[in-house]
């Protein structure tokens, strides 16, 4: 096999995987509703009445005509609501908050145990560019509506538990008229951000033999080894798919959330709401992970995305293959 | 205490839409806003049913549970009221809402909500009852005057009641001993538990 059908092929299978996420994330809130309504039955209908039907029509939320118009008023109930309100407050709301604490707490040990993972060898003095100056902006940017987004939305799911107590009624309320507004306006410029990364570091980020060996080896996080990475390492490439699947299906039900202006239904309102913060929450337990490798868990990662520089030390142990590249480049620089 | 319900009979209502002309007037609700609708199932095909819906007061309230700033509260009379000057129009209350209640204002672009205003059961808001600053937000509190909610009150064919709801229950109960059938006592079974 030549070296580029074995690139298409990786593409292929990528693009395969991506897919079957997306939809798994956009199908699997929904066998919620298949547990609510097995155990959220309505009392039995009456079967023998001539008029059960109009009335079984009602209860399933079946359209009839209103004079007044304005947004499904030809709809008497809607049932998706009720699986919707116990969804969010019940388990949503539970293991969400479950999930942050708990990747928080693994990596606070985590931390306490293994401490920062040093440099082996000391710097040598010689650093190489790891990032340009535009792709330091684009990942702060990115970063920060991130981290404005995570807290807004955060705020919209438990503030009534743990603001209201602090700020007082009218406080949060202030406070939250600000956090809807910032949240729905950033969304789409993070959508942006996002896909422009997506885009830029796609090629780079496709699964190759060596990130099987990285995460057979931990990364190098547990145990002494140092396995080798191209310019993105395993963990990294990993970060990067869950972005392009989670991520991109956080930013689409986003939309459908942001704009009600074109009178999509409750149930697609649902649902988006639903997928929305299903892989927010994703995203968030994933970014702790990734902040923490990037900032207290690895002697020299920072600098990489402050200065753009790394040492050399540094990326011989971290990215081997990826110096080695560069060092290529130097000798025989292309044309 | 009484605990207020609404129940429309299917069996009477005539889909004359008096109600939600009477609550528009009423209360002065905005333009574009109905806190009433009537809704005719079958319609033009004979068998067909109206009834006439608007926020039920629903024990243990869907809205009350998802609204992220808790701006809800349910009065001793078990009437479902939120305050206006907590609640940021995030929607969510009109998500979770079985009957499709709660309507919103378009303040701004791409339909962002303004504060959300429902049927207040003709009992205002958490201002002082029938003072300027109530009348303006939630439209008049007939119940402080000792008046029942209007749509009802002026129902043509009293297919909508409101009220008590044991008496509500009993009246209705009264009415199907006499004509027969079955009592249907629309939404019911979503909206109370109590
Ligand atoms: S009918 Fe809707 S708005 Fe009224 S109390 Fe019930 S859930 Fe709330
Ligand atoms: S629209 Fe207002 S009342 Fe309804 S859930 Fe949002 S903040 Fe609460």
């Amino acid at each position: 096999m030549s070296a580029s059908a074995a690139m298409t092929n990786r593409k292929k299978t990528s693009l395969w995987a991506m897919l079957i996420i997306v939809l798994a994330i956009l199908v699997l809130p929904l066998t919620g509703y298949l547990y609510v309504s097995v155990t959220d039955q309505p009392t039995a209908v009456e079967q023998t009445n001539p008029r059960a039907d109009t009335w079984r029509q009602v209860r399933e939320g079946n359209k009839g005509y209103s004079a007044v118009t304005g947004q499904e008023t030809n709809v008497l109930i809607q049932g998706a609501g009720q699986n919707w309100r116990q969804l969010r407050n019940g388990p949503i709301a539970t293991y969400g908050a479950w999930l942050l604490s708990g990747v928080l707490v693994i990596l606070a040990a985590f931390y306490l145990l293994r401490g920062e993972v040093k440099l082996n060898h000391p710097r040598t003095g010689r650093t190489v560019e790891r990032w340009t100056l535009n792709e330091r902006r684009l990942h702060w940017t990115t970063a920060t509506l991130f981290i404005l987004l995570a807290i807004t939305g955060l705020s919209l799911l438990y503030g009534r538990y743990a603001l209201i107590p602090l700020l007082g009624y009218p406080g949060f309320s202030a406070y939250a008229t600000a956090a809807k507004w910032i949240h729905n306006v950033l969304g789409p410029v993070f959508m942006v951000a996002l896909f422009i990364i997506l885009i830029k570091w796609f090629k780079q980020n496709l699964f190759t033999k060596v990130d099987i060996q990285w995460f057979k080896d931990f990364g190098g996080m547990i145990g002494d080894k140092h396995p080798s990475a191209g310019k993105f390492n395993g963990g990294e490439k990993l970060w990067f798919w869950t972005l392009a699947s989670a991520g991109v299906a956080l930013c689409f039900s986003g939309l459908v959330l942001d704009f009600p202006n074109f009178g999509q239904e409750r149930f697609v309102i649902i649902v988006a709401h639903l997928i929305h913060i299903l892989t927010a929450m994703l995203l968030m337990a994933f970014s702790l992970g990734h902040i923490y490798i990037g900032t207290i868990g690895t002697e020299g990662a920072l600098e990489g995305m402050t200065t753009g520089h790394v040492d050399v030390a540094w990326a011989e142990q971290h990215h081997d293959l990826w110096l080695k590249e560069l060092e290529q480049q130097e000798q025989n620089p292309k044309h | 205490m009484a605990r207020m319900k609404f129940l429309c009979d299917a069996e009477r209502c005539i889909e004359c839409n008096a109600c939600v002309t009477a609550c528009k007037n009423e209360h002065e609700v905005p333009w574009g806003i109905n806190r009433r609708r009537v809704v005719t199932i079958d319609d033009g095909i004979p068998g067909e049913k109206s009834i006439s819906v608007a926020c039920m007061h629903c024990t243990d309230a869907p809205c009350q549970a998802v609204c992220p700033v808790d701006c809800f509260y349910t009065t001793a009379d078990g009437v479902v009221l939120h305050d206006k000057d907590i609640c940021i129009g995030c929607g969510y209350c009109f998500y979770a809402c079985p009957f499709g209640a709660p309507q919103y204002p378009q303040e701004g672009a791409f339909g962002a909500r303004g504060k959300m205003d429902k049927c207040t059961f003709c009992a205002g808001g958490p201002e002082e009852d029938n003072s300027a600053a109530e009348v303006e937000k939630y439209g008049r509190n007939r119940l402080a005057e000792g008046k029942l909610p209007l749509c009802a009150e002026m129902c043509s064919t009293k297919a909508l009641i409101a009220g008590d709801g044991d008496i509500v229950a009993d009246l209705f109960r009264s009415r199907v001993v006499r004509r027969g059938g079955r009592p249907d006592n629309w939404g019911w079974a979503t909206a109370y538990k109590d």
